[in-house]
């Protein structure tokens, strides 16, 4: 058996098992040193110099990018290491507009803990940068240079992980900072994507989704003449609850009911049921196709990122997209219908969507999800906007009773509950097919394949000799590999679930920030476990099936068209290439 | 293709399309262009396949680059280590005030003068030094620094005439 | 291509030097070029034209007659253009002094004494290179070719020995041999560091794998620092040599010169040798019959110091902003492309060729122990003689400047060795040395010990009117400007300290400011990630160690004893001196100046933007600074 490896840390001795760099091992040691580049999903950088500490016999490195060697001894506070952390601080402190009250993200921000963990109280040098000049020009995310550090975070996610690049390095020195390309505003930006994953990462408030129709979200709800529906995407019951302190997963739905009543909403209900309407949609589409052997593979269109993604950057695969709404842009026209259904004007009913998101605001935007100037979803709240919301109002959410959601568009299956989840949206896709197919053995199939894993997973289900074979990608650089591999015929899939960001919505921009895989999984076991206490497929939705015939036609109908469906755009930058 | 695009799709084919030598082909760019116009950047980070923000980094990160158009005349005033100890800094600041220069602007409003502090050219034997478009001029003063740009101007007006 | 036959290459070259009957060298070096001499080097053509005096411009097997050629850079460049005919040295050749150098010199060997250099030391006239104190006193072993041979003809490099060393490594020698002999010679890195070169060659040797690069980095970014770009522009083959034999020595077959855009004509010259030997089948494959491939690639850098920094270098070969990584690994380890990759200065690589030529043993007899060899320095600022001088290792700083430079001048130029204050060595990452260091060993273990390094072997003398807050200032600015801004040490810390200087010298700054400085400064040569942030603050830390009392004039008298700093300076005429003779009025900007002939003169102070013009222009004296 080979010898186990040690390193000394302030002398006691922590055995070497596998971390990739020394920081990983003095944090296993309980010493919890805070960092703003070094982030567990991304390549390690060595900028802030925050994780110094000083190896015998090296002196004083970044331990963020040393190797753990057997026998070194650390020291992690020295007076002189102590100093070099505080002067960095105070640096990071000095260059910037950090007013803490002022800032969303106070509380839940890097810096502003690490400045009140090591008490500084003063600052010796000149305040720089102090301009904040805020870039709200995308409907998704906000960007505020002045309380930017330059961690790099941002751009390597967006990089590494996203494969897009939308946004790097720009000038040098001092003058440094995150720029798209050209310096453009990021609502002029060509190749954002909206995902948001650069927010999710960011330390500082420096990138944060927009939370902008907040107030007008306050005002339609104060508006006499106005109805006000909103309705909760499936991630946000498990991600909430973490804003006030519940543990990390905790379904806290019935808590939202009562909160979003309090609000003031006027109808409350859950796009988890317009995800089996969706659900009920894309599968038809897709055993059409499959049956046709048309535009396979056929690719879910529920993530917005994706949708832009395949614009700007694949529209080859256009034809491959599912043509059905995203359960959010289906939800907005059938209540809209609904309550003209029932009397209403369309522009009197508000409809507000909670998104664990920062590109479904983008998706909210599209033009052709607007009739006559008036929009299909008014207004897209994010899950810590929502948190905020509750916030302000004075809630006291943690000691709230349970409610229920409005009927019918609160009704749902466990099928569109898991929509959350990266791989759900084709378990319930999947459950629909089989129940088409094969109703005899239907619920015998299990779909742990698509349950555990990480960023890529497949599914083979066999209907006597049909095959369908399906993948589930999820983070936008593994769904690049994947559609080259397509096009290279290396790959062979019947239906694809794309999700932007990995692990799917549970880990979208708009939910508590995390880092890890540990808090996505306990996102998604909240959603199974709701799932568990539902109905199995999106067919069963009772509310979806009465919605058939009383605003809709038929499945796959033309009124169920025009209002489940859309059609995309080819988006591509051809810069300079004969047209 | 259209027209303003062939150059640089010459220089790319030139450098075989390999993302390695962007800098090169910024370089080759910038001869061609006087500058690296957004749209040409643009073209080249489509057909080298990167992306158009790694190529707006890489051209702020060098000195060499200008993604503004200069001046039709350039001078470069050397603030090496040898021209500053023998005042380069005085020419310096006189320049920008004959120019009226504010800081951070390196070129005149009416497009006519680039004004560039450069780190050593290398004539460290004739200190301080200041070229105009490529004509070295040794052991230069601030009073002689305005006289050359006086004659510049004047030529300039001469010819507008 | 096989690669041609040298020896008869160098056989045919010298048999056709023989009917030479004289040789005219121009200095063509980017320092005698800016000061004129490629129109003296046109002048020789038109006046041999005129004359019908049989020339060539280049060696071939029916040249007779007279050989006019240029040359790279000879190192003295504050008297340039410099010219030699035959053994006869002229300095500050003007193209009107042509007609008479054809007509006396070249046609009848007579000397024209207006044009020899005049020694101030002896008051005496040197006729030849070896009577000027600045070459008799250098042992030039790297640069003994730079000024002698035509740098665009590989002809002449081959027919003086050249790449019979890289010959000898590809065919006679085994690499594990070749990084021996390097290993034994002691050569120490040029660039910076001093890392031991042949362990460096050794270290990547082991590593395994099929592709490695060589790279030779002329990023020369050090303002003041003109060595690199002397030898390339003076002698191009030597460093392809020593890439050649690096090359050999690691199993690359591939290598890139990274050079800085400023000198466009070691850029030309540089590619001219490339061409040139891949013509001969010098590069290329199958190397003197070796089986074994090489080629060079040339790149010019676009302006950015931080690339001198190796990882900064490569990621700016990749193709990306030059910005540094953490090592380990080390390039030797992951380099370029991610593959094992040799980076040496262009110095290192020239030295190469003639180590292996005197033999390793020979070679450590130059120099100190712990530092053998030469080292060529660029001497500037206020010294008689600006220039390229290269010494053994381990010669003094007073040598240096007194007996090879001439010695330090005042501000008008005139020689004055007492006037000596400082000298700053190794440029923005250096530090400075004071009248108490003068005699101490110029090598890398001296310099380190005394918190100063040879760097890239910048030499800047400046004398007592010297402000060193605004020295200090200077190069903070430097760096300031050129740091990549990745990591936060560096990018604010260097921020900070400029503008804790800009209060110093802009009076503003109180004790405190002082202490903050001192304390900010440490920290980021602490905690930067790469070798600029962690040597940026070099200047400041030395200048307050050595000038501190020069900080506290700043500071606390809110004076600038050298009268250099603006905001603390107000120029003023003494009316005692001043004659009257409008000089200061003429060098005026803006106007400031008042005053009849004969007359004492005013500076108006509302007009004056202390310039200085008046001050350098004044024959007497009589414009003062004071606080």
């Amino acid at each position: 058996m080979e010898k186990e490896q040690f390193v000394t840390i302030e002398g006691k001795r922590v055995p070497i098992e596998g971390e990739k760099n020394l920081l990983e091992l003095i944090r296993k040691a309980h010493f919890n040193i805070m960092t703003f580049c070094y982030h567990p999903e991304l390549a390690a950088y060595g900028a802030c110099r925050l994780c110094l500490v000083e190896v015998e016999g090296m002196g004083i490195v970044a331990s963020c990018t040393v190797k753990p060697k057997d026998g070194m001894k650390v020291h992690v506070n020295t007076d002189e290491i102590r100093h070099l952390r505080r002067i960095n601080l105070e640096l990071l402190l000095s260059s910037g507009n950090h007013d803490c009250t002022l800032c969303s993200k106070s509380n839940n921000c890097k810096l502003q803990k690490l400045a009140k963990d090591m008490d500084v109280t003063e600052i010796r040098f000149k305040s720089k940068k102090l301009d904040s000049h805020k870039d709200a020009t995308s409907p998704a995310l906000v960007r505020d240079h002045s309380k930017c550090i330059l961690c790099g975070n941002c751009v390597r996610i967006c990089n590494e992980v996203q494969g897009i690049g939308a946004i790097d390095f720009a000038f040098r020195g001092f003058r440094s900072k995150i720029a798209t390309a050209f310096n453009k505003e990021l609502g002029q930006s060509h190749e954002c994507v909206s995902c948001g994953q650069c927010a999710r990462v960011c330390p500082t408030g420096a990138l944060m989704p927009n939370s902008s129709e907040i107030e007008d979200v306050f005002k339609a709800i104060n508006d006499p003449k106005k109805k006000v529906a909103v309705h909760i995407a499936p991630a946000v019951r498990v991600g909430l609850g973490e804003m006030f302190g519940l543990p990390q997963g905790q379904n806290v739905d019935g808590k939202i009911a009562t909160a979003l009543r309090m609000l003031g909403f006027d109808y409350v209900y859950d796009t988890a049921f317009a995800a089996d309407l969706t659900i009920v949609e894309e599968a038809t589409e897709f055993l059409e196709r499959f049956k046709k052997g048309v535009n396979l593979p056929q690719f879910t269109s529920c993530c917005p990122a994706w949708i832009n993604y395949v614009e700007k950057f694949a529209p080859e695969f256009i034809p491959n997209l599912s043509t059905a709404r995203s359960p959010m842009q289906m939800m907005g026209p059938i209540l809209k219908a609904d309550y003209e259904d029932k009397g209403g004007k369309r522009e009197d009913l508000v409809v507000v969507a909670v998104m664990p998101c920062s590109a479904k605001k983008t998706e909210a935007k599209r033009d052709e999800f607007y009739v006559n100037d008036n929009p299909d979803t008014d207004y897209v709240v994010t899950t810590v906007g929502l948190a905020r919301m509750i916030k302000e109002a004075g809630i006291d959410f943690v000691n709230l009773e349970n409610e229920w959601f409005d009927m019918p568009f609160g009704t749902k299956t466990g099928a569109g509950v898991i929509f959350g989840a990266s791989g759900g949206v084709m378990e319930a896709a999947l459950r629909y097919a089989l129940a088409e197919l094969d109703p005899a053995n239907a619920r015998s199939v299990k779909f742990s394949s698509l349950r555990e894993g990480t960023v890529f997973k497949e599914k083979t289900v066999e209907i006597g000799d049909v095959k369908i074979r399906t993948a589930v990608v999820s983070g936008l650089k593994n769904a690049r590999k994947l559609l080259d591999d397509i096009k290279a015929g290396k790959d062979h899939y019947d239906f694809i679930e794309v999700m932007s960001c990995q692990g799917g919505c549970v880990a979208g921009a708009g939910q508590p920030q995390f880092d890890g895989w540990a808090p996505r999984r306990k996102r998604a076991e909240g959603l199974y476990q709701e799932d568990t206490e539902l109905a199995y497929k999106s067919q069963d939705n009772s509310g979806v099936q009465a919605l058939y015939g009383r605003i809709l036609d038929k499945v796959g109908g033309p009124l169920a068209h025009k209002l489940l469906h859309t059609h995309y755009y080819d988006r591509k930058d051809r810069t300079g290439q004969q047209k | 293709m259209t027209d303003r695009f062939a150059p640089a799709a010459k220089i790319l084919e030139d450098h075989q399309y390999d993302s390695s030598k962007l800098i090169p082909i910024l370089q080759k760019v910038q001869d061609e262009y006087k500058y690296l116009p957004e749209d040409i950047m643009r073209f080249i980070a489509n057909e080298l396949d990167i992306s158009p923000a790694r190529v707006f980094g890489v051209a702020t990160f060098f000195a060499h680059f200008a993604i503004t158009p200069k001046g039709k005349h350039i001078i470069r005033v050397c603030n090496g280590t040898a021209c500053h100890v023998k005042g380069s800094s005085f020419v310096i600041n006189t320049v920008k005030d004959k120019l009226k220069l504010k800081d951070g602007q390196d070129t005149t409003e009416d497009m006519m003068f680039t004004l560039e502090c450069v780190s050593c050219l290398g004539a460290c034997g004739l200190a301080p030094v200041m070229v105009m478009d490529d004509v070295v001029h040794g052991q230069i003063t601030p009073a002689k620094a305005v006289e050359i740009i006086d004659s510049v101007i004047a030529s300039e007006a001469k010819n507008a005439d | 291509m096989p690669t041609k036959n040298i020896e008869k290459i160098a056989k045919d070259y010298n048999d056709a030097y023989k009917k030479i009957t004289g040789r005219v060298v121009i200095c063509g070096g980017t320092g005698c070029i800016a000061g004129g001499s490629l129109k003296v080097y046109e002048a020789f053509q038109q006046e041999m034209e005129k004359r019908k005096i049989g020339f060539c411009l280049q060696i071939t097997k029916d040249c007779h007659e007279n050989y006019l050629s240029l040359s790279g850079c000879r190192g003295f460049c504050a008297m340039g253009p410099l010219v030699s005919v035959g053994d006869i040295f002229y300095t500050k050749v003007k193209p009107e002094d042509v007609p008479e150098i054809v007509e006396k010199t070249l046609m009848k060997g007579e000397v024209i004494d207006r044009l020899l250099y005049h020694n101030p030391a002896n008051n005496q006239k040197a006729k030849t290179l070896a009577d000027i104190p600045f070459y008799a006193k250098q042992e030039r072993i790297l640069l003994h070719d730079c000024g002698r041979i035509n740098p665009e003809d590989i002809n002449e490099y081959i027919a003086h020995g050249g790449y019979a060393q890289a010959k000898r490594a590809y065919t006679e020698m085994t690499d594990e041999e070749v990084c021996k002999e390097m290993i034994t010679s002691g050569l120490r890195g040029r660039g910076g560091g001093g890392f031991p070169t042949g362990k460096k060659w050794d270290l990547t040797r082991v590593e395994p794998g099929a592709k490695k690069y060589v790279i030779c980095n002329a990023d020369e970014g050090d303002p003041g620092a003109f060595m690199d770009r002397s030898v390339m522009e003076g002698n191009p083959n030597a460093v392809l040599e020593g890439m050649m034999i690096a090359a050999r020595a690691i199993g690359a077959d591939e290598g890139y010169i990274y050079v800085r855009m400023e000198y466009p004509l070691a850029i030309q010259r540089v590619r001219t040798a490339i061409k040139q030997a891949e013509e001969l089948g010098i590069l290329g494959e199958n190397v003197f019959g070796s089986g074994l491939n090489f080629k060079i690639n040339v790149m010019e850098g676009a302006g950015a110091f931080v690339c001198g920094e190796e990882t900064a270098l490569i990621a700016s070969v990749e193709g990306k902003r030059g910005m540094p990584r953490i090592k380990p690994p080390y390039p030797s380890q992951s380099g370029l492309f991610g593959k094992p990759t040799v980076i040496n200065n262009v110095e290192t690589l020239a030295t190469v060729p003639k180590i292996m030529e005197m033999g390793a043993e020979e070679f450590r007899k130059i120099g100190t122990l712990g530092s053998p060899g030469t080292k060529t320095f660029a001497v500037t600022g206020h010294i008689a003689n600006t220039g390229l001088v290269e010494v053994p290792m381990g010669t003094t700083l007073r040598q240096v400047i007194d007996d090879v430079a001439g010695g330090t001048t005042n501000d008008d130029g005139t020689v004055n060795k007492s006037a000596f204050k400082a000298a700053q060595i190794g440029g923005p990452s250096g530090g400075c040395l004071t009248r108490e260091h003068l005699d101490i060993p110029l090598d890398f273990d001296s310099l380190k010990s005394v918190g100063a390094m040879v760097g890239s072997g910048g030499l800047v003398v400046m004398n007592n009117k010297t402000c060193m807050v605004n020295v200090a200032r200077f190069f903070l600015e430097f760096t300031q400007r050129e740091s990549c801004g990745k990591c936060v040490p560096c990018r604010e810390g260097t921020e900070q300290m400029l503008t804790m200087l800009n209060d110093i010298v802009e009076g503003r700054a109180t004790l405190k400011t002082l202490e903050n400085l001192e304390d900010l400064a440490k920290a980021v040569q602490k905690a930067s990630l790469c070798a600029l942030g962690k040597t940026a603050p070099n200047p400041v830390l030395s200048t307050l160690k050595h000038f501190r009392e020069e900080y506290l004039a700043h500071v606390v008298d809110k004076c600038c004893p050298a009268g250099v700093c603006k905001a603390l300076a107000r120029f003023e005429i003494v009316a005692s001196k001043c004659k009257g003779c409008g000089m200061c009025k003429r060098a005026c900007p803006v106007g400031a100046i008042s005053g009849d002939v004969g007359k004492p003169h005013h500076i108006d102070p509302k007009k004056c933007i202390k310039c200085g013009g008046c001050k350098s222009t004044c024959k007497f004296g009589a414009v003062v600074t004071g606080a």
